[in-house]
């Protein structure tokens, strides 16, 4: 089997009395589509926060691209190529989708320091971003503030963002989140191609995208991975099924 | 042109002629009032860079505006005793000069920052406020208890300090010193503004979560702006100094510290030449309604309280509309 790039071993995280992650064990390969589904309040939030170093776990280990990151914050974890994308879109509302994603680029170049060459004129900015852009079909608003866009294309944005830092990992916090099904059909064939670039953990709730991309499932309920296999197992697993599954089927 | 870059040019121009117009008219009281403007818009155009461009309220300012007054009087005052400084670990001579005087009181100036900034970025928002007030404060209590430069009495620097190839005593000379060094310093922060720095810096105001998901660290950014910001802030204090021959604990006072944020806030907080417009009309207020009456601060605050309710970009924002982004 192949090294995980990201892998999770014993981890915990408890708020009070509320034990938002219990004892979490996952991996994700090189080139796969990991999901990780579970009813609210499950706990997934808690982890990917974990998982990008904003808030540190109480006990356990995160490995990432062969490194033991538990300690390190997420500027040094983005750094690394940890991009995650945010369940309810975070986007600099004042600055247009081009100046966003160029922020981006600028990110991943590590050169954001330059006090006097205008950033707007600046191809090596520029040019990568524009084509991130592109890749989300957001072409004929980049020059729109993002505090303007619609719903659907600042959701577009926040995977252009993911683009343009080229990570080594995509951490996907509900990329569908508030989209119709028009909207989420078309995201579900954009991160389709995603997986080419870098392995990807999927949090979504939209089941029809889950068993569109997945090549594996885990299932989280109350803090716990109560089972974790390809879509065909997760369908069949009656412990998910009566935990999570059987919820929408009963309607 | 844009409406904001005609506003910036009339700004520009309108000072430059107030101050040639009134040394022709023999008016050289006229004249070192431009001057004041210039220079106390250059300290708002300091504390725009963090207030402004980065979301950062220092109530603190005066605290640069004051070491670079101290650094012109303490540097001045040695060299007409002809002592240096300091002796261990370097020895720094006293000077006279205002190119040496204004590197000198730049570094002190962004050091301080640098100190103050890495301890007040620990908080943001109302704590930020009151822990850059209480640096400043502190460092007014220092002036006022250090009896070597003055104390509570302040610090004469006799004559002006003097530049190269100028009479720095002739109001129009020391006019265009000031001036020419606020415009310099309006272009680079108009560079910084549209720089890969100032887009960063935009974004640790607007959503730090999201430069940190970027790999770029906000408090390190929001550190550097601080520096900057002081930088240019110490530079007006050490003009300031000259320009009333005088240094005083008053210049490190809270009261200073609301004054240059009320440049900032009456010409339109993050526009380039807001503080420009808001010096200029709290000196036309204090100049024109000081001889009426004694509390023409009363007007000031009311035309504060309009600007804060229903004019948010100032008065540049005012005649200007709504800010372009890009």
């Amino acid at each position: 089997m192949a090294e995980p790039v990201l892998e999770i071993r014993g981890l915990c995280k408890q708020f009070g009395a509320l034990r938002a992650s219990d004892n979490v064990d996952f991996d994700l390969l090189p080139g796969e589509v990991h999901a990780l589904i579970g009813p609210n309040g499950a706990g997934k939030s808690t982890l990917i926060k974990q998982i990008a170093g904003e808030i540190m776990p109480d006990v356990g280990v995160i490995r990432f691209a062969g490194r033991d990151v538990t300690g390190l914050n997420a500027v040094a974890r983005a750094r690394m190529g940890l991009a995650r994308s945010f369940q309810v879109s975070s986007v600099c509302g004042e600055f247009t989708v081009l100046q966003n994603v160029m922020l981006a680029v600028q990110g991943r170049l590590r050169r954001s320091y330059r006090f006097f060459r205008p950033a707007l004129s600046d191809r090596r900015l520029t040019d990568p971003a524009r084509a991130a852009i592109a890749r989300v079909g957001l072409s004929q608003r980049e020059g729109v503030r993002a505090g303007d866009l619609s719903h659907g294309e600042r959701r577009a944005l926040e995977i252009a963002l993911a683009l343009a830092l080229k990570p080594k990992v995509f951490l996907l916090d509900e990329p569908m989140a508030g989209m119709g099904p028009e909207g989420a059909r078309s995201l579900t064939g954009l991160l389709d191609g995603l997986r080419h670039e870098a392995p990807i953990l999927l949090v979504e709730h939209d089941m029809e995208a889950v068993f569109a991309l997945a090549d594996r499932i885990s299932v989280l309920v109350y803090g716990r991975i109560i089972a974790t296999g390809t879509v065909a197992e997760i369908q069949n697993d009656a412990a998910v099924r009566a935990a999570y599954l059987g919820e929408e089927e009963a309607r | 042109m844009s409406r904001e870059t005609m506003i910036n040019a009339t700004l520009a121009v309108g000072l430059l002629a107030v101050a040639v117009g009134a040394q022709a008219a023999g008016w050289t009281f006229t004249v070192t009032l431009a001057t004041k403007v210039a220079i106390l818009a250059l300290a708002g155009v300091g504390l725009n860079v963090a207030l402004g461009f980065g979301g950062l309220v220092s109530f603190g300012h005066a605290a640069f505006f004051g070491i670079g007054g101290y650094a012109a009087g303490i540097l001045a005052s040695h060299a007409m005793l002809y002592e240096p400084v300091l002796t261990w670990p370097v020895e720094i001579e006293g000077t006279r000069a205002m190119p040496a005087i204004w590197l000198m009181a730049i570094a002190a100036s962004g050091l301080a920052a640098l100190v103050i900034g890495a301890l007040s970025l620990r908080t943001r928002g109302v704590f930020f406020i009151m822990i850059t007030l209480a640096f400043a404060q502190m460092i007014y209590y220092f002036a006022i208890s250090w009896p070597a430069y003055g104390g509570e009495d302040g610090l004469s620097l006799g004559m002006r300090n003097t530049f190269p190839g100028l009479d720095t005593l002739d109001p129009l000379s020391f006019f265009a010193i000031c001036y020419v060094l606020l415009m310099i310093v309006l272009g680079l922060s108009a560079l910084l503004h549209r720089s890969r720095f100032g887009m960063a810096l935009g974004a640790a105001r607007q959503n730090p979560e999201r430069l940190k998901s970027l790999g770029i660290d906000p408090t390190r950014v929001l550190l550097t702006a601080c520096v900057l910001s002081a930088m240019v802030t110490g530079l007006a204090g050490a003009l300031y100094a000259d320009l009333n021959r005088f240094v005083s604990p008053a210049m490190l006072s809270w009261q200073t510290s609301g004054e240059i944020m009320i440049f900032v806030i009456l010409g339109g907080v993050g526009r380039l030449f807001g503080p420009l417009a808001g010096a200029a009309l709290y000196i036309v207020l204090e100049h024109s309604l000081g001889g009426v009456s004694e509390h023409w601060q009363f007007l000031l605050g009311l035309i504060l309280l309009l600007v804060v309710l229903f004019a948010r970009g100032g008065l540049v924002g005012v005649i200007a509309g709504e800010r372009r982004h890009g």
